[in-house]
């Protein structure tokens, strides 16, 4: 009797019934081993932002700060304040053009991908090999064609030119499509049947099932726009984005190294908080339509 | 005659059918408008002319002359370095590319078996490497040739080597350390697909497994997981082969551009070399041709192996 409720107590809990106890350790094991291998970045980014001048170039390198300080900070502060163009409006070019293209490109984007996905009509399987190839054609190239297209329409030197493109990136309807493929038809076909449009049917049954695909998005059209230096297309200092700004900072070489440092920990606290926030959201979501095919 | 005729004839007849199914399928087609009108603008015109800039030779002042496949031409038979440059791509994307998505894959699937909070934390970790931008430039420190590199400092103190090892301008590890830190990018867009794909999967499908008497994580993974997978599947692969192909950042930052004796010249680099540097946009249209031929091929091939999976 004792031995049973010993044995109970030291059981670990397993996380699903048919898994092996070697397995979930051996899993375990790896996941640790290559997170420490991937955390690296992160750990050394945070590191250097706080690092004084002294301890950037110190011999042997060390990872871990000693004595933190919040000098570069405060000199990336001093330079800022000493720029020509407030530095509020940088900011406020790159979320901007950030939050208008991410939700642009969701919503054209999921659109798209919906019809393709859901009906067959024609032209439509055509379209979306289309947009797949596209994927493959390296962007260096089409950037000439792309500044004459511009200039074309006359969006050279406006938000427009960096905004509007964006909203067309063939990878986010890629993804929307293949994430919408697992939508039971089923659920599409009862909304009809109940008498629901089909803009009804995108938007309250079809969007709120594939939010794990949508939030992902998110996180790649963030992460993208908002790194965007918009060096081809953009020329006026009150229209240039932070990391056109901020790298204008770092030109100032290598007595900046420590301002460098709190730069890019400034540059990704953005994109890094959109992500938590939207992973955190798309694990929560657990899948169970509740419908039998 | 009366083959063509009938060929003709049934031609007409599709093509009257589907008019009418197009007719029918006009709200579809007013949801894809907005999509399609700016992809045909912003993605599928500077594509096309591209291509079409690449039988010409232009460089951007003057108007582009056409020299029908010189370009092509010069590339395979007189262009030494781009010959280099293809091999180079070559390995890499070999070795990065199916290591990079097996392993995205995988790392996705058992970070899924976590308790919920440990799986966020286990994400951001994974992840962390592609959303700090370009933090890969300390791997420039890292790998630096003077005693003041992580990796030199390491291996002195240990008395392994007696004066720093010069790893990102010696040719003989230059292309290594590329491919290391390729590998340690490349848990991106796949990885987070994948995290979002296994989300999707309805919980009722594995209880059924258990039920049906499937043994143990793999048998789950081949007859449940991966055949729910497969669009994502196929995503994942489709973004592997454009970024395995397409490695330049990370050479370019590394070693330097052009790199010491081209030995970590990819074909991206060359084209940034005869696209930005000495503007032949013809030539260089050229290379981008050749490229997208390739990738579309690949994904030709894998697209064939995956349909395969969990058959």
């Amino acid at each position: 009797m004792e031995k049973i409720a010993m044995k109970k107590k030291f059981r670990i809990k397993k996380s699903k019934p048919n898994r092996s106890f070697g397995g979930d350790l051996g899993i375990n094991f790896i996941l640790i081993f290559f997170g420490l291998f991937m955390a690296f970045p992160l750990v050394y980014a945070i590191n250097s932002a706080f690092k004084p001048l002294d301890e950037i170039f110190i011999y042997p390198p060390r990872l871990f700060v000693r004595n933190p300080t919040m000098n570069n900070f405060q000199d990336l502060l001093v330079i800022m304040g000493k720029s020509w163009v407030p530095f509020t409006r940088y900011l406020f070019n790159t979320v901007f053009i950030t939050s208008l293209g991410t939700a642009g490109h969701l919503l054209i984007a999921s659109m798209g991908a919906y019809v393709l996905a859901k009906y067959e009509f024609p032209g439509g399987k055509a379209f979306f090999n289309l947009v797949v190839v596209a994927l493959m054609f390296s962007g260096y190239v089409t950037a000439i064609p792309n500044y004459l297209l511009m200039s074309k329409i006359g969006w050279v030197d406006t938000y427009w030119a960096i905004i509007v493109p964006s909203f067309a990136s063939p990878m986010g309807l890629f993804l929307m499509k293949q994430y919408m493929e697992g939508v039971p038809d089923v659920l599409i076909e009862a909304a009809k049947i109940d008498g629901a449009k089909e803009w009804r049917i995108f938007s309250r049954i079809v969007l709120p099932v594939v939010k794990p695909a949508w939030l992902t998005l998110m996180i790649f059209s963030v992460q993208g726009l908002w790194n965007t230096r918009a060096s081809n297309f953009i020329y006026s200092e009150e229209l240039k984005t932070l990391p056109y700004a901020l790298q204008q900072i770092l030109a100032g070489g290598i007595a900046r190294a420590g301002v460098g440092s709190a730069v890019s920990l400034v540059m990704m606290t953005v994109p890094i908080a959109v992500f938590i926030i939207a992973e955190s959201n798309i694990l929560e979501t657990m899948a169970s339509s509740g419908i039998k095919d | 005659m009366s083959v063509l005729k009938s060929y003709i004839q049934i031609k007409k007849r599709n093509a009257s059918i589907s008019w009418k199914i197009a007719k029918k399928s006009k709200t579809y087609y007013l949801f894809l408008a907005p999509y399609a009108t700016l992809f045909f603008l912003f993605y599928v015109v500077p594509v096309v002319v591209s291509v079409f800039l690449s039988f010409t030779y232009y460089n951007v002042l003057e108007p582009a002359e056409f020299i029908g496949f010189q370009n092509y031409i010069n590339l395979i038979l007189a262009d030494d370095v781009f010959l280099i440059a293809v091999k180079n791509t070559f390995l890499i994307a070999v070795i990065t590319g199916p290591i990079g998505y097996l392993a995205a894959f995988l790392f996705a699937w058992f970070i899924n078996e976590l308790p919920r909070y440990l799986k966020a934390f286990a994400v951001v970790i994974f992840y962390a490497p592609t959303i700090s931008g370009q933090v890969y430039l300390i791997w420039s420190i890292i790998f630096s040739g003077d005693a003041y590199g992580y990796i030199n400092a390491f291996l002195l103190n240990l008395g392994i080597i007696n004066e720093p090892v010069l790893w990102l301008t010696n040719p003989q590890y230059m292309l290594t350390v590329v491919i290391i830190v390729t590998l340690w990018m490349s848990l991106g867009t796949g990885f987070l697909a994948f995290v979002a794909g296994l989300q999707g999967i309805d919980q009722s499908q594995y209880e059924a497994g258990y039920i049906d008497g499937i043994k143990n994580r793999w048998q789950e993974l081949w007859y449940i997981t991966l055949p729910n997978m497969k669009p994502m599947l196929l995503f994942g692969a489709v973004m592997t082969i454009t970024q395995s192909f397409g490695v330049a950042d990370v050479p370019m930052a590394l070693t330097g551009f052009p790199s010491t004796d081209y030995a970590t010249q990819t074909v991206v680099t060359h084209l940034i070399d005869y696209g930005s540097v000495r503007f032949e946009m013809g030539y260089a249209a050229a290379i981008a041709t050749i490229l997208f031929i390739t990738m579309i091929l690949c994904n030709k091939v894998i697209q064939a192996f995956l349909r395969r999976v969990g058959t």
